[in-house]
């Protein structure tokens, strides 16, 4: 029976469970001996001029050692980021001149002791002459301020230009919404945090707190200007990331900077505060979709509009349109699609990546749309969707907007959540509750979603593995991916185990270490499994090769007479189990190592539906979720454990960004919720158990025939909440309510519903 | 996320914080629980520079009825009083309330004393205490006073407990047979109320309305001149003056204390024992 | 100033700041990193430990204020041996935990919670951890660890060297 498919607890959670993990700012480490504390100094002005920033007064508070600004970093190169960010719009590594949001680094304190830090860093004035603060992208559109005078706009990218006014004539219905995809905070319970020493040797080891060792590698070789081989980077255990923590940050070079200045190690951990205006935001487009069609429920066009709210200074976020536009028109067979972006700056927190990075957003528009088609034409959101989805496939399917589906079945995935929600009956009790008038009100929200994981459209990424199997009967795995919760160390034992035979307790899996993993990808976009776990499933089979190699030698047989012998960890010879050679044995005098990269063709699709039943408290708007139903189809399901924890979380976001989360700024660039009190982190009161349907649609994309399974969740619940809140509430007149759905706005909505005769109701 | 430095002193008895208090004025500040302290302290918005600790004053810690009133002592941990026999019986609307408040961790430590002292108009126990009039008994270099809840609460985290004084006791009067309701409307369990409504024995008190945690009179007059609870809540916004923030506008905060409060006397006159946790009616 | 705190059943005696966080405390001076610091509002739980048998929030606590009590960590739960104390186990047989980030402190805290009571419903459980942030989970495989756990009996809700965590 193979280990394949089951449900296998993981191996990290023993010491996880006991001593805990090791993150970043737990590090006792040598070579940290001695470190001083980075403390950083941000702008609590949204925008202005620098004037001044005095630092006499923390240079002598106790513990100081060095109070650094933008003046002492004559040695750094700019910043070089994405290739898609402007040259005029780039992130100078201390605001000296510009302050651009609040959060923005000014200056940084380094002090003997922690606690030190905040003192010295509290006494540092930083005077700031304020410009007007550009905060809602309607003002950064209307370019009256200019964050980058030099640019001469505000715009960081441009995707496309609108549809052409004539796209929609032949619709019968055509429906227009403006939509707000709010910005979000990723809130990983880890905040960020770095380490650096310089050595003897020359070299700087850096431990982060991130998704990707090697990319972070690359990166600081480069932003330092230093030689290839001199940028040690290690990720200690890191307490979730979700897209946030992909790629290094700015910070990181400054640590590393600054040890190589003082000559001493540095270290740093930032504050929650810190971290919900330091790191990266997610989300933040406003949309306005059309979609058309005929009175039959055929959808003939969609189009959606898109600004992204890059944030002060473009960075991941302003190239995220580019997914939304791709995965546009979802699982519907559209004929027509249509989609434009433009990126804009504003006074904010910097944009990236968040659990779904870019397809979050199509999905919410579009699954939106669907909704506002099938009231329109009055008829019910199941059915209008499934008259519209794509048939089922298993060959590649190109879409107008450019992607290519590897296999899909939108069909059954529906099918599967409409009979597992009961829908029907879910229909007939919100009929119910309705006729009589119930103050709570029963809301039916679905989604039907596909993504895309694992690379560009036409170009599938790599990952690299290495196993060794050693003499004494223990294996090693080296990957590329980057785990933080997601469990690689034991699902690529399993692999391993499966084709070798050793057992999962002898397996041993190692990332994140740059000097022992020079090459990786890191774990982001739903890559690992089908890159990095293909990687490792690759390399087992070519251990085998090798070793059959060997065998042969050692058995005196032909090497196509030896199979693999589970039970023994090694080879026999075929018909006579357990007389051949164990791995560990073929290992005594030869390392029995191999270097394996896996290339996938192109990037894999997977896809699902979501249902979700929300209660309506219609006198005071508050929404309750009641059932979460989900179908998330990602191929061939590893450790549905830990697929289903996956699935768990991503629902969970989901319900945050609908109910809940958004991060606010007053009219100044003034974050409002910039601690964990004032930003609703969706807890556990305000989720039910969620009901998980399990679909298997394998894809040809890699030998384990898995898809990204880590933010389907999150694309497929989002819109199946928003769409249930403004279901429960739908026939009091509401067309659309934006995320998050909160009760103030729910009860705004139907204030105004009820306000507008039927007559006037328009669509927005 | 850490407190700026501050000397810290234990008391051992009443006398000695007093002593303490007396001694450095201003500058020093009562710990007991710490949970409305500290979190003000770690993000700098509070900076004292003397803590008196008089959380170990375990002879200020009970809950206990006294003829026809309960006496809770000030440093009577919010669990002790959720979960105390005597609350329970005889002042159920306190001891739910204090259930209410925060988390379990939360109410592990933050004490009643504390929480009343702090003046937040947002907070659970102090507008309960409102609606059942306690009294709080203060105790300084003069010797003890009692104010009524009513008039203690002057402003926005402003009391009327002198620098000098410390919270020593709550008394409110006995209710285990009267109805009582409590609706406090969050958008997460763990949260500060957007607004909540206490009801109990023809009086309301509202949560986030105003400066400071308010009797709603209105109500109050209506109910007592005979009108039913529906027409009496609508009075509820009278004499408010609701903040606006990102959960809730001035109108929204409004009709929540319109609505709660119709809730709470909804609660209250149905002689059940009193809401679930989510409001809804059992 | 001195302080004399047992942690995990070891008596120690040292000399902090008064401001000295008691999650800094355990975390630095007593070499326990278990205990993780999510926030700086009192909001996240991750740092939850048990003092005289109670579960508090250690960033909300000073040091100082703990002289002469008993202080558990997640560290203290388990034996000699490394075998798992019960809601550790169960965290582990339901996958309720990922990044472990937020789980010492959500492991202390459902002990709290089996002690208050014993046998909780799925709502129970919630509202017993409404003090406990977790971005991975979902809460949802946290919920069944907390049940798991209470089919454990008493010994769920014990803590060693302090004999059962209070009610």
């Amino acid at each position: 029976m193979s280990i394949l498919g089951t449900r296998v607890v993981r191996t990290e959670d023993p010491l996880f469970l006991t001593r805990g993990a090791t993150y970043t700012d737990d590090l006792v480490d040598e070579r940290l001996t001695g470190a001083l504390h980075a403390t950083f100094v941000r702008s609590q002005v949204a925008h202005g001029r620098v004037l001044s920033v005095e630092i006499e007064e923390a240079a002598r508070a106790p513990g100081v050692v060095a109070v650094i600004t933008a003046a002492d970093l004559t040695d750094l190169e700019p910043l070089r980021g994405y290739s898609f960010i402007p040259k005029t719009m780039v992130r100078p590594w201390l605001a000296g001149e510009t302050v651009r949001f609040v959060g923005d680094p000014v200056a940084v304190v380094l002090t003997e002791q922690r606690y030190q830090g905040e003192d010295a860093a509290d006494l540092v004035a930083v005077d700031i002459e304020p410009y007007p603060a550009v905060v809602r992208l309607a003002d950064s559109a209307q370019e009256s301020t200019l964050l980058f005078p030099d640019a001469g706009t505000n715009v960081a990218k441009t995707f496309k230009k609108p549809a052409p006014q004539d796209f929609f004539d032949d619709c019968e219905v055509v429906v227009r919404q403006a939509i707000v995809n709010q910005r979000v905070a990723p809130v990983p319970l880890e905040t960020r945090a770095a380490a650096a020493c310089w050595g003897a040797d020359g070299r700087v080891t850096v431990w982060c707190s991130n998704q990707g060792a090697q990319q972070v590698r690359d990166q600081l070789t480069e932003w330092l200007a230093l030689d290839d081989g001199v940028v040690h980077v290690i990720t200690p255990d890191v307490g979730g990331g979700f897209g946030a923590k992909i790629g290094a940050d700015p910070e990181f070079a400054l640590i590393a900077w600054l040890a190589r200045r003082q000559g001493r190690p540095v270290r740093w951990a930032e504050s929650r505060s810190e971290n919900l205006v330091g790191m990266v935001h997610g989300r933040g487009q406003d949309q306005t979709v059309t979609i058309g069609g005929r009175r039959d429920g055929t959808v003939q066009a969609y189009g959606i509009e898109i600004v992204q709210d890059s944030g002060a200074y473009p960075w991941l976020g302003t190239a995220l349109p580019g997914l939304t536009i791709l995965m546009a028109p979802g699982v519907y067979a559209i004929d027509k699609v249509h989609g434009s972006a433009r990126s804009l700056v504003t006074n904010t927190t910097p944009t990236g990546a968040y659990r779904g990075a870019g397809r979050p957003e199509a999905t919410a528009a579009i699954e939106r749309a669907m909704d506002l088609f099938a009231v329109e034409i009055g008829m019910d959101p199941a059915e209008v969707r499934r008259r519209n989805l794509l048939p089922a496939f298993i060959e590649p399917h190109k879409t107008p907007t450019g992607a290519t589906y590897d296999s899909g079945n939108y069909v059954a995935a529906l099918d599967k959540v409409l009979a597992a929600a009961g829908y029907d009956d879910l229909r007939r009790e919100q009929a119910q509750r309705r006729s009589r008038g119930d103050v709570y009100q029963l809301g039916i929200g679905i989604s039907v979603y596909v993504e895309i994981t694992g690379g560009e459209p036409d170009e599938g990424g790599e990952e690299h593995a290495q196993i060794e199997v050693h003499a004494d009967g223990r294996a090693t795995i080296l990957t590329g991916a980057s785990p933080h919760g997601q469990g690689h160390a034991t699902g690529f034992a399993m692999l391993a185990s499966a084709r070798l035979g050793i057992p999962l307790d002898k397996i041993t899996v190692q990332h994140g270490d740059t000097d022992r993993v020079p090459e990786g990808g890191g774990t982001m976009g739903s890559r690992s499994l089908q890159q990095g776990g293909a990687a490792v499933h690759q390399a087992a089979g070519e251990l085998i090769d090798l070793a059959r190699q060997r065998a042969a030698r050692v058995l005196e047989a032909n090497p196509d007479d030896l199979v693999v012998d589970l039970p023994l960890a090694g080879l026999s010879v075929r018909g006579t189990p357990g007389t051949g050679v164990s791995f560990a044995e073929l290992a005594a005098e030869e390392a029995l190592l191999v270097n394996s990269t896996f290339s996938a063709a192109a990037a894999t699709y997977p896809f699902g539906a979501h249902i979700a039943v929300v209660e309506v408290d219609t006198e005071s708007g508050k929404a309750e979720v009641r059932r979460m139903v989900s179908v998330d189809d990602a191929g061939t399901i590893l450790n549905p454990l830990l697929a289903e924890g996956q699935r768990h979380g991503g629902i969970a976001q989901g319900v945050g960004q609908a109910l809940l989360e958004e991060v606010l700024y007053d009219d100044a660039g003034n974050p409002l919720t910039s601690t964990l009190a004032d930003y609703p982190f969706v807890s556990a009161t305000e989720l039910p158990s969620f009901e998980l349907i399990a679909m298997e649609t394998v894809t040809e994309m890699n030998p384990l025939g898995a898809k990204g399974i880590g933010e389907a969740g999150t694309i497929g619940s989002t819109p199946a909440v928003q769409n249930a809140v403004i279901d429960a509430v739908a026939h009091l007149g509401v067309r659309h309510i934006d995320m998050p759905t909160t009760p103030m706005r729910v009860w705004r909505a139907m204030n105004e519903a009820r306000a507008t005769p039927e007559s006037m109701r328009t669509d927005s | 996320m850490i407190p700026a430095p501050f000397d810290y002193v234990r008391a051992d008895s009443v006398e000695q914080a007093l002593t303490a208090l007396a001694e450095h004025g201003d500058e020093a500040k009562l710990l007991a629980g710490g949970h409305s302290l500290l979190p003000l302290m770690k993000l700098r918005l509070a900076v004292p520079t003397v803590l008196v600790d008089i959380g170990h004053l375990s002879d200020l810690s009970y809950v206990r009825v006294e003829s026809d009133q309960v006496a809770i002592g000030a440093t009577t941990r919010h669990h002790e009083l959720e979960t105390s026999s005597v609350s329970l019986t005889d002042a159920p609307l306190l001891a739910h309330v204090a259930g209410r408040v925060g988390d379990p961790q939360v109410r592990h430590r933050g004490t009643i004393g504390g929480t009343v002292a702090h003046g937040d108009p947002a907070s659970d126990l102090p507008t309960a205490l409102l609606a059942l009039d306690a009294v709080i008994v203060a105790q300084g270099p003069t010797g003890r006073r009692e104010i009524a809840a009513t008039e203690f609460f002057l402003g926005f985290f402003e009391t009327a407990l002198a620098a000098d004084e410390l919270i020593i006791e709550l008394r409110v009067p006995r209710t285990g047979s009267v109805g009582w309701g409590y609706e406090k409307f969050t958008r997460r369990e763990n949260d500060w109320p957007i607004v909540a409504a206490a009801a109990v024995d023809g009086r309301v008190a509202l949560a986030n309305m105003g400066g400071t945690v308010l009797r709603a009179k209105a109500v109050e007059h209506a109910l007592a001149s005979g009108a039913s609870l529906g027409a009496a809540a609508e009075y509820a916004a009278e004499g408010t003056s609701p903040s606006e923030d990102m959960h809730a506008d001035a109108d929204y905060r409004r009709h929540l204390a319109r609505l709660l409060t119709r809730r709470a006397l909804e609660s209250a006159s149905s002689g059940l024992s009193g809401p679930s946790r989510s409001g809804r009616p059992r | 100033m001195q302080v004399s705190i047992t942690v995990n059943g070891a008596a120690r005696s040292d000399d902090v700041e008064p401001r000295l966080l008691l999650a800094h405390y355990l975390r630095e001076v007593c070499d326990l990193r278990a205990t993780n610091i999510g926030c700086d509002t009192t909001s996240c739980g991750a740092c939850t430990v048990i003092v005289d048998g109670l579960t508090v929030k250690s960033c909300t606590v000073l040091a100082v204020q703990t002289q002469g009590c008993r202080v558990t960590t997640a560290e203290g739960l388990s034996s000699q041996d490394g075998e798992l104390h019960p809601v550790p186990a169960a965290f582990r047989a339901e996958h309720g935990l990922q990044c472990g980030f937020c789980t010492p402190g959500m492991v202390m805290a459902a002990i709290g919670l089996l002690a208050d009571n014993p046998d909780p419903t799925d709502r129970e459980v919630r509202e017993g951890l409404e003090g406990n942030l977790c971005r991975c989970t979902g809460y949802h495989n946290i919920v069944r660890a907390v049940r798991t756990a209470a089919k454990a009996g008493p010994g769920a809700s014990a803590v060693p060297g302090a004999g059962e965590v209070s009610a």
